[in-house]
């Protein structure tokens, strides 16, 4: 900038002349004077004020802008994109059950279309003013830097006839525009100064921009998470909840867990009717599993974990804890082995005599394949004829 | 722009006698066809005259409310036709004269008069300390005296403007715009509430009063937009009345369309999402039994077809569009109200010589006050200090 001043104040004649300007103070003053540019004939000219001046689009007899058409399309297209997304989420993709209400209940999408239309819209339409209009990424003009420029962007009103203009001479346009009462000046460029356009892939540039994205990024975190340590920026640290072993101010009786509701059940879990009552556990209760190889396998394991340290690796009571405990009767009784599932199935449940309830240990499912996997321990030792053959 | 202030010299035309005798003929003929639906059919008659009751509010009212938001707006395009506003909102009187039948004819419109149905009825029994008699016509009393009050008041001031040309009537002005739009607001919503409304007493919305608002100020706008077109096509204005005058009527009235989109489908929207019995059954009337058509074409003909008949710019300025827009915009605020009451009478949509008679009843009436007033007063407020600019005004 400093140096186009100083070539500027040299006054090179080697440069070329761009334009003759007129600086105007009244926007009374600059409407006459485009009033009677466009009406000389001149096609290539422009005038610049520092503010939008109300009939000046008339007196440069200005046609209607394009630009309305990529507002259009913009928002067509983000109405018609937003409105195809909500209805492929909703109905394909994931689709719910809201308020009772079908898959695709287009009423609901309305408002989120509308944004989305009018945000597609505005965006469009600043990107196309910047890459059609303001031609990006070339950033130079002859006028840049200008004194001229200076007084138009600030309290003046100018007018700019380009030498390029078929009808300009440089005399002629400078009588036209002195008696309509401009103060007039040219304006001369230099060829690189317009061809210089800003590198953006340049590695300075990047790296720059990078270096920019680290520490904004970099300061945000530090600040957010690690200095002020605002929700949500505390990621849930910090809740008003009741850790556990702690004492509660919220309840009168201090208890910060609270005691499930009489009879509730939680998830998964079904309640055991037979709770002391064999007779009917034999009676009622069915081996709800298929004695399938995996099923046995399950049984196996569980079987050799919780049920071998007493009842031996095959069932027949070689209890491996050196008489500790009190060995139970062997499972190839004959009162065992006429006993239905059911009743196996009840004492690993409920428990009997010296042995107490697995319940806790074994789940449903595995309770039903360690009797299965029982079932086959009492079948090798007592085959029958026709697993002989 | 123009750096010349010199005193505005208004030369007052004559309206052509045609508009008076075109006025006439309407009000005879919608007189006729409604004092025979009256002896025919009373119940039908008076629902019909409640349309045409809330048509002729919406526009006396709206009119008013325009006069009020261009002194408070402080607006200067709009100075040049404010005296089409004053003198629609001429019609006041003739409001008070539409409802005087209605008053009759309470017990056939509103459910909530049948004392044995109120007897048996839990909810209507709660709502009776609003919904009774005695005090509806004393709501309706005091809107029509603040209405007009503040109508007179504007109108003094304005008129006298016009003799004097003393700035301190258009501050006065402002300072009772400003005191008017609050009571208007208000106001408005109450007579929505009263007059549509508690026709199904059981159903509410509280978006209510501001979708019969949407309606009155589209409404009252499309019949300014429409008289200063013809007016000023004709030469009644000043000269340089042009494109970025009708513009700014055309973006109006472009913005007002797309807002009520916005206030009826915020309306049905939630109504629709919550689904709550209570609420719900009104959209369900009006969407079986043929309703459903009628209810597509408010949404294309009240939004779709004004929406994208004003959207270019170009199209904001066309005399001959904007005139056609606003004709649409006008009758479709009568299909507006028709949809908004007799869906209460009736399982299926009707029409008849019945529907016919109010409209035109109204209409004339509007053409002959207008054409009156403009007979009697400057149909430029020739005295404001804003009219230079107004006249001068380009976007």
């Amino acid at each position: 900038m400093l140096n186009r001043c100083i070539m500027e104040m040299e006054g090179s004649m080697a440069k070329k002349l761009y334009s003759l300007t007129a600086i105007f103070t009244t926007p009374n003053e600059i409407i006459k004077a485009a009033k009677a540019v466009q009406e000389a004939g001149y096609s290539k000219y422009d005038v610049h004020t520092p503010y939008p001046l109300h009939g000046m689009d008339d007196a440069m007899e200005l046609k209607e802008t394009k630009l309305g058409f990529v507002t259009l399309a913009a928002g067509i297209m983000g109405a018609t994109g937003m409105i195809s997304f909500a209805s492929w989420v909703a109905s394909v993709d994931y689709p719910q059950v809201i308020g009772g209400k079908p898959y695709w209940s287009w009423p609901a999408f309305v408002p989120v279309t509308y944004e989305i239309a009018v945000l597609m819209a505005v965006l469009l339409t600043v990107a196309a003013l910047i890459v059609f209009f303001f031609k990006f990424p070339n950033v130079s003009h002859p006028l840049h830097d200008t004194p001229y420029m200076k007084k138009v962007s600030a309290d003046k009103f100018g007018v700019s006839i380009q030498a390029e203009d078929p009808k300009f001479n440089e005399k002629v346009v400078g009588d036209l525009l002195k008696n309509l009462g401009g103060e007039v000046s040219p304006v001369y460029y230099s060829e690189e100064f317009l061809d210089f356009k800003p590198q953006l892939f340049e590695p300075k540039f990047i790296l720059l921009l990078a270096g920019i994205a680290v520490v904004s990024a970099g300061g945000g975190y530090a600040t957010w998470n690690k200095l002020l340590y605002l929700p949500p920026f505390d990621w849930m640290m910090e809740q008003p909840k009741s850790k556990p072993q702690s004492h509660s101010e919220f309840y009168a009786d201090g208890f910060a867990m609270r005691p499930p509701v009489e009879g509730s059940i939680a998830r998964g879990f079904i309640p055991y009717p037979y709770k002391g009552k064999p007779d009917e556990a034999a009676k009622y209760l069915v081996n709800p599993l298929l004695p399938t190889k995996e099923v046995l396998a399950l049984g196996k394991k569980k079987y050799l974990t919780f049920c071998s340290p007493c009842h031996g690796n095959f069932g027949s009571g070689d209890s491996r804890l050196q008489g500790q405990f009190p060995n139970p009767p062997t499972l190839h009784s004959d009162k065992v082995r006429i006993w239905s599932n059911g009743s196996i199935y009840h004492v690993i449940t409920d428990g009997q005599n010296v042995m107490p309830s697995y319940q806790y240990q074994i789940t449903r499912e595995e309770r039903w394949a360690v009797v299965h996997y029982i079932r086959t321990l009492e079948r090798a030792l007592n085959a029958k004829e026709s697993d002989l053959q | 722009m123009s750096d010349t202030h010199e005193t505005v010299i208004y030369p007052k035309k004559e309206l052509p006698a045609k508009y008076v005798q075109t006025g006439w003929a309407l009000v005879a003929a919608g007189f006729i066809l409604a004092a025979v639906s009256y002896i025919d059919d009373p119940h039908r008659a008076a629902y019909n005259n409640l349309i045409g009751f809330a048509f002729l509010a919406s526009v006396a009212v709206g009119a008013v409310f325009y006069i009020a938001l261009e002194y408070i707006a402080g607006a200067v395009w709009s100075t040049p036709f404010r005296r089409v506003s004053e003198f629609l909102a001429a019609l006041l009187p003739f409001v008070v004269i539409l409802s005087i039948p209605l008053f009759f004819q309470m017990h056939d419109l509103f459910h909530w008069t049948h004392d044995e149905a109120v007897a048996s009825d839990k909810i209507l029994q709660s709502k009776t300390p609003y919904l009774n008699v005695e005090f509806f016509v004393i709501r309706f009393v005091v809107m029509m005296a603040i209405w007009g009050l503040f109508y007179y008041l504007f109108r003094k001031n304005s008129l006298k403007q016009d003799m004097d040309k003393d700035q301190k009537h258009t501050r006065t002005n402002i300072k009772l715009a400003g005191a008017f739009l609050p009571i208007f607001a208000i106001s408005i919503s109450v007579f929505a509430i009263d007059w549509l409304m508690s026709l199904e007493p059981h159903w509410f919305s509280t978006m209510f009063g501001v979708y019969y608002f949407t309606g009155t100020i589209i409404c009252a706008l499309a019949v300014i937009t429409y008289i200063v077109v013809v007016l000023s096509e004709r030469g009644y204005f000043f000269q340089g009345i042009g494109k970025d005058h009708y513009y700014s009527f055309g973006a109006l009235l472009y913005a007002l369309t797309a807002f009520w989109a916005y206030i009826a489908f915020s309306q049905f929207m939630l109504i629709w999402y919550a689904n709550l019995p209570e609420e719900n059954f009104w959209f369900i009337a009006r969407w079986k039994n043929g309703w459903e058509y009628v209810s597509v074409a408010m949404v294309l003909f009240h939004f779709w077809v004004p929406y994208f008949m004003l959207l270019s710019r170009p199209s904001k300025m066309d005399t001959g569009n904007l005139k056609r827009s606003s004709l649409l915009l006008i009758a479709v605020h009568f299909l507006d109200l028709y949809w908004l009451v007799v869906p209460t009478f009736h399982e299926s949509p009707v029409f008849g010589y019945e529907e016919i008679a109010f409209p035109l009843l109204t209409i004339g009436l509007i053409i002959i006050v207008f054409a009156m007033q403009a007979k009697k007063y400057n149909l430029v407020p020739i005295g404001d200090p804003k009219l230079q600019r107004g006249m001068d005004f380009h976007l």
